[in-house]
């Protein structure tokens, strides 16, 4: 390491929203080097680098930035210091050009007459100082690939000063080359003195890329230490910790006969050939990093995206089920508990009778007519039954707290009565009391006979729930755990298999 | 721990379509006093009866559209199936010699197959309904003109009782408009159908991840949206006594007006049929007493746009206030 200049110091940076996600963290960053920063889902990697960005308000902690106080109130704030960051999520306007995404926030420009020959000569150097001069910046950014879009995001970045760059996963869409040139330009800016946060839990990379490696576990700084010496093995057993896994020990529960198969489930790249067998009376778990295909997964299996091939059997059936839309797999007794229950589960401004009624409305209902007295009375029963903490069932279920909604949607499928259930982050956004009553719940499901598959980011409660543990890992289900075979160390590790095989394989095509 | 809640009143469903109602008989009572004062001749039997025989081919066409915006769509082309629908039924009894029960009957199957190629094209294609209906306005429109040679067609007597007095001055057609309004209410809150609606407008996806699928049920929101404008367009021919292919235009504007001071809301989800009565009244009775007092045609355009848009302003900030409370 050539630089000792600090170009960034935090003290004791945390933020709560509900629950703390950040507590305590403090970092150093020197101009010149590259900070890797990683750990588990949710460990908080986004939330210490937005703070640092201007995007989230810490709610403790104090930052300087070369010696002087550090408190950006905004994204605008931060990039007038020269503290940037590439989000995960592309923020382009497809359809205008390179040059003019660029330079969006100050086209040069004669009495607001845009001046393109400036425009795009600008736009070509700045292009060239990160190596795209390949690229016709008169192009819509539309026209790119993926990859180089990105490549575009982190050159606007760059425009006017920056100091430090923060850069969020930003390999996730790219090919080996383009990882490469992407590399070749951080290293240009490190002999620029501008200093590196650099986002990912592809740990390869980080050993490629990094100078030192900062780890966070549940919200909390762990170590930071220098990234030479370190292996891949050593920073997994950071992210997870030395704690052994707790009295996580249940039995497992008595699994009934076969409610479900899938069998070679795929669509493109984000689900890759996923066979597996579901059974009554248990619960299945499904680990994997964000993206790995767990959602997407069972969307397929819900029919609400369409797969490219696979087939869902259900029961002892010898022949698939039809389920081409989530209408036939409610008909066949399936039902999913989505993943954001605002925008796909709830109908938030009305009541928690409606929601609860909607997948089984005929139930309560005779040809065609409401029966309000029966409905009233059953969402009642459901809602003591659940424990929703409420005023009463005629209350907007956008008043209620994360925990208390959730429990809507799990009333609404056992309304339904649905032979297997596909639950996707049951518990995220829920608080630790109406956690413990959506377990409960689970429990009761189960052992009425019920199938349920669950995928959930936070290992330790697939380790307390359930009775296997299928992890996915690039689209791929590399492995089911039984029970007693698990920890979190294999677990993480299963998740991360397919990226470093992926990237070994790339390796070996590069070398 | 317990999740901190809000105490809220349970009953602000039911609260806010009273609170609709009320403000729109407020509004109503407020124009009649206005009116009265201004003019000797307004506060009399007459011009209640005129009014109320006046507002029924609004008011049906209305009760469609409420549920199209309930479903978070739009039908622009109501206006011009009114005109093809009472173009063809002007044509079965003329031309055909039909009786005016089964030429109605034609008229608001003419409305309902024009309403399902609107509600079939934006499900099957996923377009906006803006569009799609945009160009059901001129094609039904075209086909009005084409079905009577671009000439008014005199009916007369065979149909004009539909418009006459009946009972208490009032006509056959205003007894119809009520009963489908009020059958329309129960169909909104008291069925499946109406639930649904109101589900799909809210949140068509969620509705989908329930395993209720929307597009049936969009379909056939278009297709009585159809025909409903098909009986208002018998209800205009009842009141000109013949089948004029320039009848209709522009009331998609009058309707959707109408039903968005009624409290209906553009974005979905939320709507009352019995609010889009009220809604109807308002401008009727605007309209009327403006004529008595002398407004001219301009005047009366530009009041008009102004009270619907203070109407809405002031629903939009009663429903903002409900929000933050």
């Amino acid at each position: 390491m050539t630089a000792t200049v600090v170009l960034l110091r935090g003290e004791g940076l945390g933020k709560r929203y509900a629950t703390p996600v950040l507590s305590g963290v403090g970092f150093e960053l020197h101009g010149g080097e590259v900070l890797a920063l990683t750990g588990e889902n949710g460990a908080g990697k986004s939330t210490l680098s937005k703070i640092v960005a201007g995007l989230v308000d810490p709610s403790e902690g104090e930052m300087w930035l070369e010696g002087q106080p550090y408190r950006p109130r905004s994204r605008k704030e931060a990039e007038r210091l020269g503290v940037r960051m590439v989000l995960q999520e592309l923020s382009l306007v497809p359809t205008l050009s390179v040059a003019e995404n660029l330079l969006l926030e100050r086209l040069p420009n004669t009495a607001g007459f845009i001046r393109r020959d400036v425009l795009n000569q600008a736009a070509a150097k700045q292009m060239a100082m990160i190596g795209l001069e390949a690229i016709d910046p008169r192009l819509p950014v539309s026209a790119l690939g993926v990859g180089h879009q990105q490549m575009v995001e982190i050159a606007r970045s760059l425009v006017g000063e920056c100091r430090l760059l923060i850069l969020d996963e930003p390999t996730a869409t790219l090919t080996s080359r383009e990882i490469e040139h992407l590399f070749h330009q951080i290293a240009l800016l490190k002999a620029r003195g501008v200093g590196v946060v650099y986002i990912s839990h592809r740990l390869d990379e980080l050993q490629q890329i990094a100078d030192r490696v900062m780890v966070l576990r549940d919200g909390k700084h762990v170590e930071t230490r220098p990234m030479r010496g370190s292996t891949q093995d050593d920073i997994v057993r950071l992210m997870v910790g030395r704690d052994v896994h707790e009295a996580l020990d249940r039995p497992r529960r008595p699994a009934g006969a076969v409610a479900m198969r899938v069998k070679g489930m795929s669509r493109g790249t984000v689900v890759r050939d996923v066979s597996l067998s579901l059974h009554n009376g248990e619960v299945l778990g499904l680990a994997g990093l964000v993206g790995s295909g767990r959602t997407e997964l069972l969307r397929l299996i819900y029919g609400a995206d369409r797969k490219d091939s696979g087939e869902v059997l259900l029961g002892n059936a010898t022949t698939p089920a039809r389920i081409a839309t989530p209408v036939q797999a409610v008909k066949a007794g399936i039902g999913l508990v989505t993943e954001d229950r605002k925008s796909q589960g709830l109908l938030l401004p009305l009541s928690i009778r409606i929601n609860t009624t909607l997948a089984n409305l005929k139930a309560v209902a005779g040809g065609g007519w409401l029966k309000r007295d029966e409905e009233r009375v059953e969402v009642e029963r459901l809602r003591q039954l659940l424990r929703v903490r409420s005023d009463s069932s005629e209350q907007a279920v956008g008043q209620l707290s994360g925990g208390n909604q959730q429990k809507v949607v799990f009333a609404r499928w056992l309304h339904r009565d649905c032979e297997v259930l596909l639950l996707d982050e049951p518990t995220r956004g829920v608080d630790i009391g109406a956690r413990a009553d959506i377990y409960a719940q689970m429990d009761r499901l189960a052992a009425a006979g019920k199938a349920l598959l669950m995928v959930s980011s936070d290992l330790r409660e697939l380790m307390s729930v359930c009775d296997r543990i299928g992890v996915m890992s690039a689209g791929r289900l590399v492995r089911i755990f039984e029970r007693g075979e698990w920890s979190e160390h294999a677990l993480l590790e299963a998740a991360f298999s397919a990226y470093l095989a992926a990237d070994a394989a790339n390796g070996a095509k590069a070398a | 721990m317990s999740a901190q809640i809000k105490p809220i009143s349970t009953r602000t469903a039911v609260t806010s379509a009273l609170g609709t109602v009320a403000g729109l008989l407020v509004a109503l009572a407020l124009m009649v006093a206005l009116f009265s004062a201004l003019s000797q001749y307004f506060f009399t039997a007459d011009t209640f009866v005129t009014i109320a025989n006046d507002i029924p081919a609004v008011a049906v066409t209305a009760v469609g559209m409420t549920f199209v915006l309930i479903i978070a769509g739009i039908d622009l082309s109501v206006g011009s199936v009114m005109a093809v629908s009472a173009a063809a039924a002007g044509i079965a009894m003329l031309q055909w010699q039909w009786p005016l029960l089964p030429a109605m009957g034609l008229a608001m199957a003419v409305g309902l197959v024009a309403g399902a190629i609107n509600g079939s094209v934006t499900v099957a294609f996923r377009l906006p309904s803006f569009i799609v209906t945009l160009g059901m306005l001129e094609v039904a429109r075209g086909a009005a003109y084409l079905a009577t040679g671009s000439r008014t067609q005199y009916i007369g007597s065979k149909i004009d009782w539909l418009g006459k007095p009946f009972v208490a001055g009032l006509s056959p057609a205003f007894f119809i408009a009520l009963a489908i309004v009020i059958l329309a209410q129960i169909v909104l809150t008291r069925t499946v159908f109406g639930r649904c609606m109101i589900g799909i407008g809210t949140n068509e996806e969620a509705m989908r991840l329930a395993g209720v699928d929307p597009r049936p049920i969009k379909i056939a929101v278009f297709a009585i949206a159809g025909l409903l404008a098909g009986l208002g367009g018998v209800f205009l021919s009842s009141r000109l006594e013949a089948a004029d292919p320039n009848a209709g235009i522009g009331a998609e504007l009058v309707v959707i007006a109408s039903v968005v001071i009624g409290g209906t809301s553009l974005m979905g989800g939320r709507g009352s049929v019995v609010s889009t009565f009220f809604g109807v009244l308002v401008i009727s009775v605007l309209e009327a007493g403006l004529a008595q007092v002398g407004a001219s045609e301009p005047t009366k355009r530009i009041i008009t746009g102004c009270v619907i848009i203070i109407a809405v302003v002031l629903d939009t900030l009663r429903e903002r206030r409900k929000r933050t409370s």
